[in-house]
């Protein structure tokens, strides 16, 4: 028994040492690494699900929606979770498609990633947040999913905000529109980050995108304890959301509506225009009332994922790329309009504001002849005569003799040109600044920018001197062999600013392009207080409560360098130009005697195509509170397209024809109150 | 029993609870350490079974008591019958279990979450004869390797053979489940009887070498299952696959890092309550403990254990015969691999295998094999008192 004895004694060593070394690793797991696996089953054990802020309003000056949420029922689907199934979810997708009664391929497009090669639609938001499918589903459908959760794994449907345009197609690219969030932008804006929620979607372009930080809100966070399966057990811990602020803008639906048709029906009259744009300025606040664009589309096509075929029609040079707005991203030729600022420029240079010109049907220009509209001299007239009745020869007289004076072909060391500097006074060739996004710059041409230009293209233009244009020679060798020679002109003299070059510019003509918005902020700085002022379509930020506003003014980022005399002077010419002057015909029949409007038609020459039609006016004449510029591209003369445009925009202000989008002609000045609920009083 | 009986033989209630009971003098700290198991053991069963039926959380729990309640009672009688009886009846028990064994691999048998072990009762009753064939094996072996070569403590080589062949033909009929993890208990119950039974230390390192090149063999041939294969390995490397075969090895060591110091609290624990862990009330029964009761908690059921093993370790060195000897240290064997393997598998220091936590997992089965193994060393116990 002693050996059995010896052999247990060394068992109880064994058992013992077993037992301590258990103590020791469960010390080791327990306690000296246990908060790290503390940390580990909070990870394993919680999800943390995301509550989207809602999304502020954003309002006309009167408290009216522009854009608005309504709750929607939103079938969404978790593609994580699809793709985890055997068939790649293709069962799910086909029981989803039967409920929605939509063809199941279009759902397996509709949660395909976006990328090259893919067409719309397709998903172009994170690949780990659910994928909304349809937002317009009946609640006998949702009930049909969440009933059946078993069948429909991945499947969810909630109830979710979506974004509403109570005005349709207006205002539709200064609005904007949202869009799931893609990885790039997360990337590029941290602040996105650190308030993203992961499903909701971002602003990506007008107001929506400008305000997107403050529209967007605060989102709440929900961690919720689940099980292996992925069954979500209780609430661990909760945050409220924070719904967004309520944009109020300088806008006015009612003029926004009177703008869209009045810029409908200059399409119409005019056959061959391919897009218009019109703009509406307060000329003592620099707020935009309304800001037109044709064509233009139906920013609801966006929510819940955008088809193809309308993805295509937005992107479509066709149907005239109707999501870029043709008011801050349209340039073109500003024609007669642009003779405030070449009227500004002669005084600035010494001519005598109240002296005599004259005014022959045509004028030699350095060996060219360059005529007046129609070719009609008037004789000896005053500047204020040359504005109304739109005499060119003036200007081109002056804009010579001013290029000899700086020069001309050799230029002096530090050349004046007025007619160049004066415009780029006048805000031309920079951007305005309004808070809207992709603004273009415009282009003041002149001595300098001849130069880069020239820098930049020279090679080119040598090259094909050389060479000439053999592929057009082929179809036109007429047309080629004027391009030959242009490229040679370009090559050896391209950086020569010519005498040409400058009579086009003072009317408006050759390479000058400005957007219509810059041309209103030009206007409404002329008839206004001389300040240019970066314009705003914002007005305040409302926090959703009411009790916080934070209040956007259109800031002064220039002054025009015309006295107030000049300025009076030019205003009063133009007021004579609807009764006296190129548009007369156009507001015939206008009755002054409730409104009195001043304007400028323009009419700028556009290289085989039709003539940009122009027209910039002011009302009331006297002390000028709107500034309406309207531009339709291929629309014609000035006085036959835009002016009846612009004439029926001050209708609908005014209320001459019916109820009056602005009674009195004054804008909404005091901010709507919102309630602590959130509501408008109006 | 009736009153007709004799005066020469006493009633067994008499016996029972009569001044010379073993009632009164049983190992009384071995019995409150299993008790104190039993009741924490109902605790975890509860805590990770109470999410199970959304309507009755307490259904498997209840299960589990009576299993308890049955396993006691089968205790009380194994320590009641005595050494002598247990000696007598262990060719029997033996062939019963060897019957039951042979069941499972005919149709008779069942496969109830991957291993085919089971004997359905009806009822929603089942045993798993692999689990009683432990306890009969120990006394099987003691029982044949009891008498040495006279005037020696060396076994008689027939006996060794005979108590090898014993063993082996449970171990095949196990391994033809499969059923690794039993396979290894009844191994380590087998190399325990030889070593008390006092084989020369050549032997036992022969033996030894055997085992190791029948595991290189069953290695080589592919006898294991891939998914055998595979806990293993992710057992040397958890991270490595931590989605499959190291899942369970992953959260089982989450669940009981994270009970830290103090514990979640009983019914506070997350991973439970998510039920991450599989089979966590019986084989990973102890990330219950560890997750809700914590290092305090975890540590006092290894020190409850270990008392239990301590306690039969003294049993087992009083013992003056070599049969109690013998069994004892086998039974002592057992559990203390048990427990190792099940405990030491939780907190990843071995391989995952289905071994369940004596007195602590659910199981019917396995309850009243152990509980009979602690009668056997009750009964061992009073043996040694009474002389």
């Amino acid at each position: 028994m002693n050996r059995v004895r010896a052999r247990l004694v060394v068992l109880q060593f064994v058992v013992l040492s077993l037992v301590a070394a258990l103590g020791v690793r469960l010390w080791q797991v327990q306690v000296v690494r246990g908060p790290e696996f503390a940390v580990a089953a909070t990870e394993t054990r919680t999800r943390d699900v995301i509550v989207p802020a809602v999304r502020g309003p954003i309002l006309d000056a009167a408290g009216r929606p522009l854009v608005r949420n309504r709750t929607a029922l939103v079938v969404s689907v978790d593609r994580a979770e699809l793709e985890r199934m055997r068939d790649g979810g293709a069962r799910v997708l086909g029981r989803l498609a039967a409920v929605l009664g939509r063809p199941a391929r279009e759902l397996r497009q509709r949660i395909r990633p976006c990328g090259p090669r893919v067409t719309r639609p397709c998903w172009p938001g994170s690949l780990y947040s659910p994928i909304p499918i349809d937002d317009r589903v009946t609640p006998r459908q949702a009930l049909q999913i969440l009933e059946r959760q078993e069948d429909f794994p991945g499947v969810l449907a909630e109830v979710q905000a979506v974004r509403d345009y109570p005005l349709g197609s207006g205002a539709a690219q200064t609005l904007g529109y949202l869009q799931p969030v893609t990885e790039e932008e997360l990337k590029k804006r941290s602040t996105l980050k650190a308030n993203f929620s992961g499903v909701d979607l971002v602003g990506r372009d007008g107001l929506e995108y400008v305000y997107d930080e403050a529209l967007r809100g605060a989102p709440g966070l929900r961690r919720v304890q689940v099980d292996r399966m992925g069954k979500v057990l209780g609430v661990e811990r909760q945050t409220a959301s924070e719904p967004g602020a309520i944009l109020i803008t300088n806008m006015d639906a009612g003029v926004q509506r009177v703008v869209d048709q009045a810029l409908a029906h200059a399409m119409k009259n005019a056959p061959k225009a391919d897009g218009a744009a019109a703009v509406v300025l307060d000329v003592k606040t620099g707020g935009v009332i309304a800001l037109g664009s044709m064509p233009t589309y139906d920013p609801a096509i966006w929510a819940g994922g955008i088809a193809e075929k309308d993805y295509r029609r937005l992107l479509s040079e066709k149907a005239g790329l109707p999501l870029v707005s043709r008011a801050t991203h349209g340039q073109y030729a500003p024609g007669s309009t642009f003779k405030i600022s070449s009227v500004s420029a002669m005084i600035r240079d010494g001519y005598p504001l109240r002296g005599k010109y004259d005014c022959p049907g045509a004028y030699d220009v350095a060996g060219g002849v360059f005529h007046n509209f129609h070719g009609i001299g008037m004789g000896v007239i005053d500047l204020h005569t040359a504005l109304v009745k739109s005499c060119d020869t003036v200007f081109y007289r002056a804009a010579y003799e001013m290029w000899r004076r700086d020069g001309g072909l050799t230029p002096v060391r530090h050349p004046k040109e007025p007619m160049t500097a004066t415009a780029r006074a006048f805000g031309f060739g920079r951007r305005t600044g309004i808070d809207l996004p992709g603004e273009v710059p415009g282009r003041v041409p002149g001595r300098g920018w001849k130069k880069e230009m020239w820098a930049a293209t020279k090679d080119l233009a040598c090259h094909r001197a050389r060479t000439g244009y053999p592929e057009v020679e082929k179809t036109n060798p007429g047309r080629a062999s004027y391009l030959k020679r242009l490229a040679h002109e370009n090559c050896v003299e391209g950086f020569e600013w010519k005498a040409a070059e400058a009579a086009n510019l003072s009317i408006g003509q050759g390479d000058v392009l400005v957007t219509p918005l810059q041309l209103a902020v030009a206007y409404a700085a002329l008839v206004g207080d001389g300040r240019l002022r970066s314009p705003r379509i914002a007005k305040a930020l409302v926090s959703p409560d009411g009790t916080r506003v934070q209040e956007i003014k259109a800031p002064v980022v220039g002054r025009l360098p015309v006295d107030r005399e000049t300025r009076d002077y030019i205003r009063a010419a133009l007021s004579e130009v609807t009764s006296d002057g190129t548009a007369a015909g156009a507001f015939g029949g206008f009755p002054m005697n409730v409104v009195k409007i001043g304007g400028k038609t323009g009419t700028a020459e556009v290289y085989g195509k039709e003539d940009t039609s122009w027209f910039a006016s002011f009302a009331p004449a006297g002390d000028p509170r709107f500034v309406v510029v309207v531009t339709i591209s291929q629309g014609g003369q000035g006085a036959m397209a835009a002016a009846p445009a612009a004439r029926e925009i001050y209708e609908g202000i005014y209320g001459i024809k019916g109820t009056a989008a602005l009674p009195g002609g004054r804008p909404v000045e005091r901010l709507p109150k919102i309630r602590r609920d959130g509501t408008v009083v109006r | 029993m009736s009153q007709a009986v004799g005066p020469r033989r006493r009633s067994m209630v008499r016996r029972a609870v009569g001044t010379r009971s073993m009632v009164w003098r049983a190992d009384g700290v071995m019995l409150v350490a299993v008790l104190a198991l039993s009741v924490v053991g109902t605790l975890l069963v509860w805590s990770s079974t109470r999410t199970w039926t959304p309507g009755a959380p307490a259904g498997m729990v209840k299960k589990h008591v009576l299993n308890l309640v049955i396993g006691w009672v089968l205790c009380g009688v194994t320590a009641l019958a005595g050494p002598r009886t247990l000696r007598a009846y262990a060719p029997v028990v033996y062939g019963v279990s060897l019957l039951g064994l042979l069941a499972v691999i005919t149709p008779l048998g069942s496969t109830i979450n991957g291993s085919h072990s089971w004997i359905l009762l009806g009822g929603g009753f089942a045993v798993q004869p692999s689990e009683l064939a432990k306890p009969a094996l120990i006394l099987m072996l003691g029982t044949l390797l009891a008498e040495p070569v006279p005037g020696t403590d060396r076994p008689r080589p027939l006996d060794l053979v005979l108590g090898l062949a014993a063993a082996g033909i449970a171990m095949g009929l196990v391994m033809l489940q499969p059923d690794f993890g039993t396979t290894m208990v009844l191994a380590v119950i087998t190399a325990a009887a030889m070593i008390f039974a006092g084989l020369r230390k050549r032997y036992v390192a022969g033996l030894g070498v055997l085992a190791l090149a029948g595991a290189a063999a069953v290695w080589l041939l592919g006898l294991l299952k891939p998914y055998q294969v595979a806990r293993f390995t992710a057992f040397l490397d958890p991270a490595n696959d931590p989605r499959g075969a190291g899942y369970n090895s992953t959260q089982s060591l989450i669940a009981i890092g994270s009970g830290e110091i103090f514990g979640k609290g009983l019914f506070h624990g997350g991973q439970t309550t998510g039920r991450f862990v599989p089979e966590q009330h019986t084989d990973f029964i102890f990330t219950v403990a560890g997750e809700e009761f914590g290092f305090l908690g975890a540590i006092t059921v290894v020190a409850l254990l270990g008392v239990v093993l301590l306690r039969g370790l003294r049993i087992a060195r009083q013992c003056e015969d070599r049969f109690g000897a013998l069994v004892a240290g086998g039974v002592i064997c057992w559990f203390a691999f048990q427990v190792f393997i099940n405990i030491g598998m939780t907190i990843g220091i071995m391989p995952i295998t289905g071994v369940p936590l004596p007195f602590v997992s659910y199981g019917g089965t396995a309850t009243f094999a152990n509980m009979i193994a602690i009668g056997v060393l009750q009964a061992l116990h009073v043996r040694t008192r009474s002389f």
